[in-house]
């Protein structure tokens, strides 16, 4: 295998298929995501978008093709192994620890970080509560890159949905990962969180990691994406920047139905 | 943050260390130590099994089998091998682990209660085992004439002295249980028990946390039919039947799933129940915990050790 080079894509898929029974949520789905750019997914409901995300992080095998992780395969792992390569993501129904603490989901997203040996966390070793200690240290300042130190010991479950949404992306970036799958980042919520969110996924690109999006709100799509690919009904329909996609014809015949005169975004 | 507060562990832990004290005073307890081994037993059980049920999510209806498997093994190996009884409890521990193993590996990898059939089915197996393999096992009249146990050559002979080694081991289990629970482990655990598609995003492998637990409880349970064995001096198959699994859920049902104290008030109140308060109700004693399991269930879904936060928030209102 070459060594990987910048300009090689971090996440290929190639001719994936994705059947249920006799449903095909996904049709010979091609796609490049670049390294280090904001990559967004997009689609009308049920295009197979969280179909292909749940691909990606292992939840389920494709049914055919192939999906390459820096050059290497993935297809075929579970979803710890391909978070313990660098993959991590959020849900697009929030799936936080609930009955944690704020704190404690980032902390629980560092898992991979610390060692965790069975006897030595029962006898409570020196080196683990040391651990420990440095633990809490890394997970507050990561609070406070996504803005919620404050809110550290609030239940998780307590708090508004935008905050929960933005925690949740923290916690994947706990996992200290090179790809970040967002599974609609922004549903739910209004004008300034929305903002708040796409702040922080531009943030995050700037750290050098990049971005799988998913998301149905046009106006950030276009703003912050560096490249959009659209689904619908288990296809690709087309690729391009966020203004190719806004003038193709097949897009906006997609969202709006033949003969729709809008323009997207 | 979760956190176990250390003043009720050492209040508790005196109140152990004096009970034996106080009940050679009244007569009417007298005996009461007697029935505190039994409890102390049952706890080690349930300690193993509310980490389990309460932490992993996964509900074993077989921890009578590893009951057994832990006194079997120590009443086969020092009545006809004269294994030391130490080493023979240690190596029930290890034949519960790798039984332990065995079954949870295929049975945890699945999501759902495939490990509540799973042990179901091995408890009522080995259950059958106990009864027909005669040769070592005695058959249905059980095994005579298992020995006592000795800590450097000075005979742990009457209860009073049992219980103390008993509820030495309680004691050393407990605090390993609630470092364990406040420990990277202890998170990776309630993390899965919120949410198993994060925790794997997260990177924890579930099916191993599953499996690590469900073995340490099945050792927990194996060392206390080891002490157990050696206690009673003699055990039968019907001690390790599926109603004392079943039995060992209501313990933890009662005391509080979620809590370590819990399992332990639990396996007391029992132990208590079963040896001592319930024996006027004769055949009608399984009523009686149906009846406890139904109403802990729709009164106190916390179990007892979530009473008083219940008992607070209403006298707040």
């Amino acid at each position: 295998m070459a060594a990987e080079s910048v300009n090689d894509p971090i996440l290929e898929i190639e001719e994936l298929v994705m059947a249920f029974g006799g449903l095909t949520a996904l049709m010979n789905i091609n796609l490049r995501v670049p390294r280090g750019k904001i990559k967004a997914v997009i689609g009308p409901n049920g295009a197979g978008k969280t179909t292909l995300f749940n691909i990606i992080t292992g939840v389920f095998p494709p049914t055919e093709g192939l999906i390459r992780f820096n050059g290497q395969a993935i297809s075929d792992r579970k979803p710890h192994q391909i978070a313990e390569l660098g993959i991590s993501r959020t849900f697009q129904t929030v799936e936080l620890f609930n009955s944690m603490t704020a704190l404690e989901n980032v902390m629980t997203g560092r898992h991979l970080r610390i060692r965790s040996p069975f006897f030595g966390c029962g006898l409570a070793l020196p080196s683990l509560r040391r651990q420990e200690k440095s633990l809490k240290q890394e997970a507050m300042a990561l609070l406070d890159f996504i803005g919620l130190a404050a809110k550290s010991e609030i239940m998780a479950g307590a708090l508004p949905l935008g905050e929960r949404k933005i925690l949740e992306i923290g916690r994947a970036l706990a996992t200290e990962p090179q790809l970040v799958c967002l599974d609609e980042p922004a549903a739910g919520l209004n004008e300034t969180e929305t903002e708040t969110a796409a702040h922080l996924i531009q943030a995050i690109r700037q750290n050098g990691i990049t971005v799988l999006l998913v998301e149905h709100d046009m106006k950030m799509i276009m703003d912050i994406s560096d490249e959009i690919t659209v689904l619908n009904y288990g296809e690709k329909i087309a690729e391009g920047t966020p203004k190719e996609i806004q003038r193709n014809p097949l897009v906006i015949e997609a969202y709006l139905g033949q003969g729709g005169g809008f323009e997207i975004g | 943050m979760l956190r176990i507060r250390k003043a009720p562990m050492l209040a508790g832990a005196l109140l152990i260390l004096v009970f034996p004290w106080i009940a050679s005073r009244v007569p009417a307890i007298s005996h009461y130590p007697d029935l505190m081994v039994f409890a102390g037993v049952y706890a080690l059980i349930t300690i193993g099994l509310s980490l389990l049920m309460g932490y992993a999510g996964q509900i074993s209806l077989g921890h009578a089998a590893f009951f057994g498997i832990g006194a079997y093994v120590s009443g086969v190996l020092t009545t006809q091998y004269g294994v030391n009884a130490w080493l023979a409890m240690l190596l029930g521990a290890l034949a519960a682990a790798v039984v332990a193993v065995a079954i949870g590996a295929p049975s945890l990898k699945l999501r759902g209660h495939y490990l509540a059939m799973a042990t179901l089915a091995f408890g009522i197996i080995i259950n059958i085992v106990f009864r027909e393999e005669a040769r070592w096992t005695g058959g249905p009249d059980g095994m005579v004439g298992i020995s006592g146990l000795t800590v450097f050559g000075y005979a742990l002979d009457s209860a009073g002295k049992y219980y103390y080694l008993v509820w030495g081991i309680v004691a050393a289990v407990f605090l390993f249980t609630v470092n364990l629970i406040q420990s990277p482990t202890g998170r990776a655990l309630r993390a899965i028990h919120a949410s198993e598609a994060a925790s794997a995003a997260m990177g924890i492998p579930i099916a191993r946390y599953k499996v690590i637990v469900f073995t340490f409880s099945a050792v927990l349970a194996a060392l206390a039919g080891s002490l157990y064995a050696h206690y009673m001096n003699f055990i039968n198959p019907a001690t390790f039947d599926l109603f004392f699994s079943i039995k060992l859920i209501i313990m933890i049902a009662l005391g509080g799933m979620h809590s370590i104290w819990g399992a332990i008030i639990g396996a007391i109140i029992v132990a208590f129940l079963s040896l001592e308060w319930l024996h006027y109700f004769e055949e009608f004693e399984i009523v009686v915990y149906g009846a406890v399991l139904l109403l802990v269930t729709i009164f106190l879904p916390e179990g007892l050790s979530g009473a008083p936060a219940k008992l607070m928030a209403r006298m707040r209102r």
